[in-house]
């Protein structure tokens, strides 16, 4: 704690505590084609900074925290903790989950013993080292209760003690907070940046896995965004602003306008990239694109997306899928990190549901080339009928096996929806409801 | 309960290697076979048992011994069978289909094999006969626990294992804290169904005829052995009361302490209908020494070892998944040329057998599918209505479901001579006997799980059902044959394997001095037995086992997997 005070007050160039040097990660499908997940990425993560990776889901970006705590080889390339490279679990890093990862069938106590259990402090050290995480953390008067009697902040702060209890250097932390209801994880928020802030942990850098915006550029030295397909870094953003940050400053909006803007303009190149005959679709289920058409339509067909999480108190993860499917049908457009209505989009919003379903159908198939296959192929089939799993196997090839569940997913939701095919649940197969003469 | 044994219903897909382990398993058994057979002529004498009521509690305590060696052993084989086939990928591909296979073998068939395999190692010893005994339990005991403990182990959430590997803990640590807990609730519910089919088939194990020869264990399985085939009802009586004295005395001071207490290894926050406490874990929990205990010696012990391990044992540090060392190839090779071996001496075995055998075999074998087949559809005739109507009823259905438990682990066999004398009399014959007494047991499994089911169908929907007035038929197949779906499957495979265990006791009867039978596989697979024909009994015991696993293959394992897509609450 006292070291980085000095290295600070003195100039010297921060150490480079965690080295990513040209990190790939790649996997082969049972078809033999490979689906790469990161594409040489690079980073230097330094004494006193807390970095925040951001991007959109399908970027890779816990994939790469996984890759910085050793839990997961990279393919090619590797990473360094203070020179030495990483083989195996990282031995300077612990690692805050999404889902806290606490055993349910042991006490906050021994919940946070483990780690040390596993070095092989003595009992009574161990007692001392518990109790003093337990303090630190907010949690003293529940040594001996279990994670299922305890709300989810508490929690994960059982979480953050149980990492903090083997003072590593780098505390790694994947979406510790997009588990909690909004309150809850701003106050462990702010206790985590209380902590770090007065040098109360022994902790010399952090990084945080985010898709908050807000929440990366609130906590973070520097902001590095990801993009996806192919999963690289897109660029880093600096917000150079003291602590605490006012959420409410001119910079402060500025800065949340470059990152939405960046992603905006991603998405961009994207779209104006020749269509793919397999395009990865947004996780973003129909009722979520009408509403988020609607709300632009009422807001007189443009909004700032960024005032637009605020307002529907929503993280930007949920809204993100959104704004893309939208972008992908044609019903808006972004303009430096805004949304405007096309008229398309007009003409969706202000149609009958009846109408809505012709549109969709419409901007469906002349935008999404697999749907325009699928019911290609379900025409020239006579009985207009075909298994699902014909379609899997081909979406197999393009990503992992969990990814193109997901993407038949949303493909047969867009589809019901549009009525240009439906779907079959007991046979398992896709069918033309009404199959053109 | 039904979400464990419902795991253990997500059988593999069937394939060809299927049929090559069923052969490996039956030839390797077989070929210690003729070792033996020369074996049996120089044993001694059978214990005699005294049927006098003073006996029993000598014979239970020996009965009672008997089932914890075969358990200890069974949790010991199924600890590091599970764990191997969870760990290592080559391994796995190896054991799981094995384990498949010997699970859906009726533990009976395996009794000449055990029996002659001990006589060949011991010969001339009651040491032999023992330990043939305790292998006898252990092979009805082995295979649920080991397929409950790799599926507990494959269904450990990534975020824990992730957890564990950051904070680098040992091996041991990693077992202790994370793998032993994660796998506790299904070790302990698959446990009491292991000690209800050991207690089940309690008589078979403990007095067996082979070659013309009897061979008794002194102990309650025998007694009631003894005491049927003299037609003795009062003995019969007494065993009967004696064992289930002890079966609810297991159940008080064991398996329900232990069922409440695993319930705080639960992962997900999911209830289920499980006896909400227990007065004698109060007791124990409530105990000063015992806390004494647990502070100054065992805490301290537990500790002792996790250093111990922490200096000793192996760490895990890597981040890839181990590659199948040279080793384990070359074992693995070994093991493919032994049971290549073993397969041309099944083939020389089966090839002894003659063509009127095999018409006879087919017969046999098309009779027991259809006795089953039938003792299952009246099972459920009038299980589900009841279970139903009980499970409904929360407050009857805590007190009938442990009745239930207790009626599954009494040994149909010693109700046999009842059952005989009435309906040989109302002139039914043992065509008709064998069905009810493969009823006798296979019922209650069904009843079990259906009663478990109608406890967990949902509130709401029942409420709903009553608004929308629903009524009847129109009643039962949207809410109630639907919500206990995927436990009447449960009910029914274990209740199949039931029957077709049954039916080799049922089909071929020896009472009062009498030998009664019919024809059916299984009075095939006991006649073999009994008069030596060791060709022919390798093919009936064949011809089951491959009966059993088409059928587990082809219409249980869809019908879980309905359960499991379509009807899962």
């Amino acid at each position: 704690m006292q070291e980085r005070a000095e290295i600070q007050s003195v100039w010297t160039p921060p150490t480079v505590l965690l080295e990513a040097r040209e990190v790939t990660v790649a996997f082969a499908r049972p078809t033999g084609a490979r689906v790469v997940v990161l594409d040489r990425i690079s980073l230097d993560l330094r004494a006193s900074e807390i970095v925040a990776l951001v991007g959109p889901s399908g970027s890779g970006k816990s994939t790469f925290l996984r890759v910085l705590a050793g839990l997961l080889a990279p393919t090619e390339g590797q990473v360094c903790y203070r020179g030495q490279p990483v083989r195996g679990p990282n031995p300077g890093a612990a690692m805050v989950f999404q889902t806290f990862a606490l055993f349910p069938w042991l006490t906050v106590f021994q919940n946070v013993e483990l780690g040390l259990r596993a070095r092989g402090v003595p009992s009574e050290e161990r007692r001392e080292r518990v109790l003093a995480a337990i303090d630190l953390i907010g949690l003293d008067g529940f040594e001996s209760a279990y994670p299922r009697e305890l709300s989810g902040g508490m929690r994960q702060r059982v979480a953050f003690a149980r990492a903090l209890v083997t003072e590593p250097d780098v505390l790694l932390m994947d979406e510790p907070f997009s588990a909690l209801d909004a309150l809850t994880a701003e106050n462990l928020r702010t206790d985590l940046l209380e902590l770090w802030l007065d040098r109360r942990i022994p902790t010399r850098a952090m990084v945080i896995v985010t898709h908050n915006i807000e929440e990366a550029v609130f906590l973070s030295d520097r902001v590095i965004v990801f993009s996806t397909t192919p999963a690289r870094i897109l660029g880093e953003v600096r917000p150079e602003m003291p602590h605490w940050r006012d959420r409410d400053a001119p910079e402060f909006h500025r800065i949340m306008d470059q990152i939405y803007g960046m992603l905006a303009g991603e998405r961009q190149r994207r779209l104006s990239q020749p269509r793919p005959l397999i395009q990865r679709l947004p996780q973003a289920p129909v009722g979520l694109i009408t509403g988020l058409v609607e709300l632009v339509h009422d807001a007189d067909g443009r909004v700032d997306l960024r005032e637009l999480a605020d307002e529907l108190q929503l993280d930007a993860s949920d809204l993100l899928p959104a704004v893309e499917a939208a972008e992908l049908l044609g019903f808006v457009a972004s303009e430096d990190g805004d949304l405007l209505l096309t008229a398309e989009g007009r003409a969706f919003a202000e149609a009958s549901v009846l109408q809505k379903k012709e549109l969709f159908r419409k901007a469906l198939l002349d935008q999404v080339v697999t749907a325009r296959e699928i019911v290609q192929a379900l025409e020239h089939r006579k009985p207009h009928r075909m298994p699902i799993d014909d379609f899997l196997d081909l979406l197999d090839r393009h990503f992992s096996a969990e990814e193109a569940r997901r993407q038949l997913a949303i493909l047969i939701d867009w589809g019901r929806y549009a009525e240009a095919f439906a779907y079959d649940e007991r046979s398992g197969e896709l069918y033309l409801e009404s199959p053109s003469p | 309960m039904w979400p464990v044994v419902l795991r253990l219903l997500r059988l593999p897909r069937p394939r060809a290697a299927d049929v090559f382990v069923l052969a490996a398993v039956g030839a390797t058994l077989y070929v210690l076979l003729g070792a033996a057979t020369s074996e049996l002529r120089r044993l001694g004498p059978s214990v005699s048992i005294d049927l006098h009521p003073r006996a029993l509690p000598g014979y239970a305590a020996m009965s009672l011994a008997r089932m914890i060696m075969a358990y200890v052993l069974s949790l010991g084989v199924a600890l590091v069978g599970g764990y191997a086939a969870a760990r290592n990928p080559l391994l796995e591909r190896i054991l799981v289909p094995v384990l498949d296979v010997l699970q859906s073998i009726p533990i009976l068939s395996f009794l000449p094999v055990v029996l002659l395999t001990m006589i060949a190692l011991f010969p001339r010893q009651t040491l032999g006969l023992e330990l043939a005994s305790i292998l006898l339990i252990f092979t009805g005991m082995v295979w649920n626990l080991a397929f409950s403990f790799y599926h507990s182990l494959l269904a450990i959430p990534e975020d824990l294992l992730e957890a564990v590997r950051m904070m680098r803990l040992s091996w041991w640590q990693r077992f202790t804290t994370l793998e032993l807990p994660a796998a506790a609730i299904g070790l302990v519910w698959n446990s009491m169904m292991s000690w209800a089919g050991g207690w089940f088939f309690l008589m078979a194990e403990e007095s067996f005829t082979l070659v013309n020869r009897s061979f008794t264990l002194p102990g309650l399985g025998s007694y009631l052995a003894t005491a049927s085939s003299r037609g003795d009802l009062r003995s019969v009586g007494y065993g009967l009361a004696a064992l289930v004295g002890l079966i609810v005395l297991l159940d008080q001071l064991v398996w329900r302490p232990l069922v409440v207490w695993s319930r705080k290894f639960k992962i997900e926050l999911t209830e289920q209908p499980v006896p909400q406490s227990s007065w004698f874990l109060d007791l124990l929990q409530g105990s000063r020494v015992l806390g004494w205990l647990h502070r100054h010696l065992w805490t301290p012990i537990c500790e002792w070892i996790d250093r111990m391990m922490l200096s000793i044992g192996p760490k895990e540090l890597k981040s890839t998944p181990t590659r199948p060392t040279t080793a384990l190839a070359a074992v693995t090779a070994g093991a493919g040329v032994l049971i290549a071996l073993g397969m041309v001496e099944l083939g020389r075995i089966l090839s002894r057998v003659p063509p009127p055998q095999w018409r006879q075999i087919a017969a046999g074998a098309a009779a027991t599918t259809l006795r089953v087949g039938t003792s299952l559809l009246i099972a459920a005739a009038w299980t589900v209505p009841t279970g139903v109507a009980v499970g409904l009823r929360p407050s009857l259905a805590r007190t009938v479901q442990p009745l239930v438990q207790i009626a599954a682990s009494i040994p149909a066999t010693a109700l046999f001579p009842v059952v005989l004398l009435v309906l040989i009399r109302l002139g039914g014959g043992l065509e008709v006997a064998s069905i009810v007494l493969m009823l006798l047991g296979s019922q209650w499994y069904v009843l079990f799980n259906t009663v478990a089911g109608a406890v967990g169908i949902p509130q709401d929907l029942r409420e709903a059902s009553a608004l929308l007035r629903l009524r009847g038929w129109l009643w039962w197949r949207t809410l109630a044959l639907p919500a206990i779906f995927p436990h009447l499957v449960t009910g029914g495979l274990t209740a199949q394997g039931g029957a077709w265990n049954a039916s080799i006791v049922s089909e071929y009867v020896t009472f009062g001095g009498r030998t009664l039978r019919t024809l059916g596989l299984g009075a095939l697979i006991s006649s073999a037995a009994a008069e030596g024909d060791m060709p022919l009994l390798a093919a009936s015991t064949v011809a089951m086992a491959g009966i059993v696993v088409v059928l587990n293959r082809t219409i249980w394992r869809r019908l879980a997997r309905l359960a499991e897509e379509r009807y899962h609450l």
